[in-house]
């Protein structure tokens, strides 16, 4: 491979890395809940560019199986079990309510991202001169921007979708990491994935229908009528 | 389809540029040269000034063409131009001289920053040293700077209300463009334009720089803003309170209002090169200092805005006009692309 070739590669991933960083402060931030879903299959589309990439420079089969399996499960299987699971009430949601305003947690997010990066280049230099790659800081950054939506948000959906981007994250700085893992243990965490987008959209469903909405944020206080030795209520 | 230039080419132009602003007498060469040099410099601004409403026009009708109208002709911002030139001007009574200075700064800046950046050629040009980035962004607000005054001048009641809120989104917009700028004198090492618009394609894998994508993506967010383009304002409503841009103009007419008009979308043209041939690639400027290179850049150029035109189109035809304190939110995503830009150009690895 020529070295031109080598640095349009590694440029081409550095690109699709930062696209990924840019989704991932829009799923912080983003106010529809269509829109987070949307932001979310389009940085799985970016993390499977970038592990078909290097995948590419670094003549590594495995790395295409990966993007293969980021490929099918994130972008269709995901939204269409969320589709199945989960009322189409919370896709419809717009304005969604946040714990902070819009700007501060930007503001947050940056700072987060500015604080992976100090975190991430370290680490990459320490292990060896092949992992240096923005994979390994954007791909920490992408674990506390998803654990963050997971701290600001409000709703149902774009928590779960906070969940999965933390796991996109952990994949982005793995794939550069770790080039030659065994196939089974991507597929049993794509599974895993999986696994948890089916129970998480059951579960919002039943909160859906017990309390008639999916705005997580406002269920702050028990409810005690349940103690009550009455019949028990008679759902809708 | 795009050639890298030779980083010798480019500075073999700068040093001739050096030279033609030392020694005049140095034989009738150097004087050619020069006289070569100003007959470019009038050309881009005469390109600026007469295809800045083109490119309007076009905007215009593409925008039409989608929401299956028929829309107006793409000259009909010449014919307005014309008119309003040959319309009596009413100047209230109770303005004072900068209501009626405004409209000739308004006009005049776009072509002083048309003079410093690359509207044709990819070698600098007279007075490409003269100022920077920075500099043409401050001509620019200069412009903006008087258009405020002169809609609190008249005391309309729309005038200030347009002038404050112009004044908001350029004071969110202004740290993005700071970001842009600095961002782009980390990678290139300047921010005299012709020597940025280099670096982009010199070798073409950076073209796909995250730095550099993340830049546009940014500075597209700039131009809905600066323009008041759809997400941001809506250029073809009529209805004042809604208004941001347009109401600064509402007390103008005749000439004034013409001047004020035509400076807007040139403006906008400047802009538009300023995105175009610095930001995104120098494709289709004239390499070749002869007068036939820099007249076959013109279609070139065009054709460059054109494409642009029909993103843009895109853009503003599938998004709503934001509220106004939405403005805020939208403006601080351009400023997190370009802080994300800037991270993954320092911290680069």
């Amino acid at each position: 491979m020529s070295e031109a070739t080598i640095q349009l590669l590694e440029n081409l991933n550095a690109l699709a890395c930062g696209l990924f960083l840019l989704t991932a402060f829009g799923i912080v931030a983003m106010r529809q809940a269509r829109g987070c879903l949307m932001l979310f299959i389009a940085q799985s589309l970016l993390l499977a560019a970038s592990a078909a990439l290097l995948g590419l420079r670094y003549g590594s089969g495995h790395l295409y199986g990966v993007a293969l399996v980021n490929l099918i499960s994130k972008p269709i299987i995901v939204p269409w079990l969320l589709r199945k699971t989960s009322p189409a009430e919370v896709y419809t949601r717009r304005e969604i309510d946040q714990a902070l305003n819009i700007p501060v947690t930007l503001a947050i997010a940056l700072a987060l991202a500015v604080f992976a990066y100090f975190l991430g280049i370290p680490l990459a230099n320490a292990v060896g001169p092949e992992f240096r790659g923005p994979n390994v800081p954007i791909g920490i950054a992408g674990l506390l921007l998803g654990a963050f939506t997971l701290t600001v948000r409000r709703e149902a959906l774009p928590l779960l979708i906070g969940i999965l981007a933390m796991e996109n994250g952990a994949f982005l700085a793995g794939i550069s990491i770790a080039r030659d893992l065994a196939m089974l243990i991507e597929l049993a965490i794509a599974t895993d994935g999986l696994i948890i987008v089916f129970i998480m959209g059951v579960l919002v469903r039943a909160v859906q229908q017990h309390v008639g909405t999916t705005a997580v944020g406002e269920l702050a206080s028990l409810r005690e009528r349940a103690a009550e030795p009455t019949a028990p209520e008679v759902l809708p | 389809m795009c050639v890298a230039l030779a980083p010798g080419q480019a500075r073999a132009g700068l040093a001739s540029t050096r030279a033609s602003f030392g020694c005049i007498d140095e034989g009738s060469t150097l004087t050619q040269a020069m006289a070569g040099r100003i007959v470019f410099n009038l050309l881009q601004v005469l390109v600026v000034m007469g295809f800045a409403p083109l490119a309007a026009g076009v905007l215009a009708r593409l925008k039409e063409i989608v929401q299956s109208k028929r829309g107006p002709s793409v000259f009909q911002p010449y014919r307005d131009l014309w008119k309003f030139f040959h319309k009596d001007e009413v100047v209230s009574e109770d303005s004072s001289w900068i209501f009626r200075f405004t409209p000739y700064i308004v006009f005049v800046t776009p072509i002083f920053v048309a003079l410093l950046i690359p509207v044709l050629t990819s070698y600098p040009l007279f007075f490409a040293f003269m100022g920077d980035m920075l500099g043409g962004g401050f001509v620019l607000a200069l412009g903006g700077f008087f258009a405020t005054l002169a809609a609190v001048d008249t005391a309309n009641p729309y005038g200030p209300i347009g002038a404050s809120r112009t004044r908001m989104v350029g004071f969110l917009a202004e740290p993005v463009f700071m970001i842009v700028f600095f961002t782009v004198s980390f990678v290139a090492g300047s921010t005299i334009p012709y020597i940025v618009q280099q670096k982009w394609v010199t070798p073409l894998a950076n073209f796909f720089a995250p730095s550099h994508v993340l830049l546009m993506l940014a500075f597209v967010m700039l131009i809905l803003a600066e323009g008041g383009r759809i997400p941001v304002d809506n250029p073809t409503g009529h209805f004042e309170l809604a208004m941001i841009d347009e109401s600064k103009s509402l007390e103008y007419s005749g000439r004034g209002f013409a001047l004020i008009k035509w400076g807007g979308q040139m403006k906008f043209f400047v802009l538009l090169c300023i995105f175009l041939n610095v930001l995104v690639m120098p494709w289709g400027l004239a390499r070749e200092q002869t007068l036939l290179a820099v007249l076959l850049a013109i279609p070139l150029v065009l054709f460059k805005i054109f494409c642009f035109l029909l993103v843009l189109v895109v853009v503003e035809s599938s998004l709503a006009k934001l509220r106004l304190f939405r403005i805020v939110e939208f403006l601080g995503a351009a400023f997190i692309t370009s802080v994300a830009a800037m991270i993954a150009q320092v911290f680069s690895p």
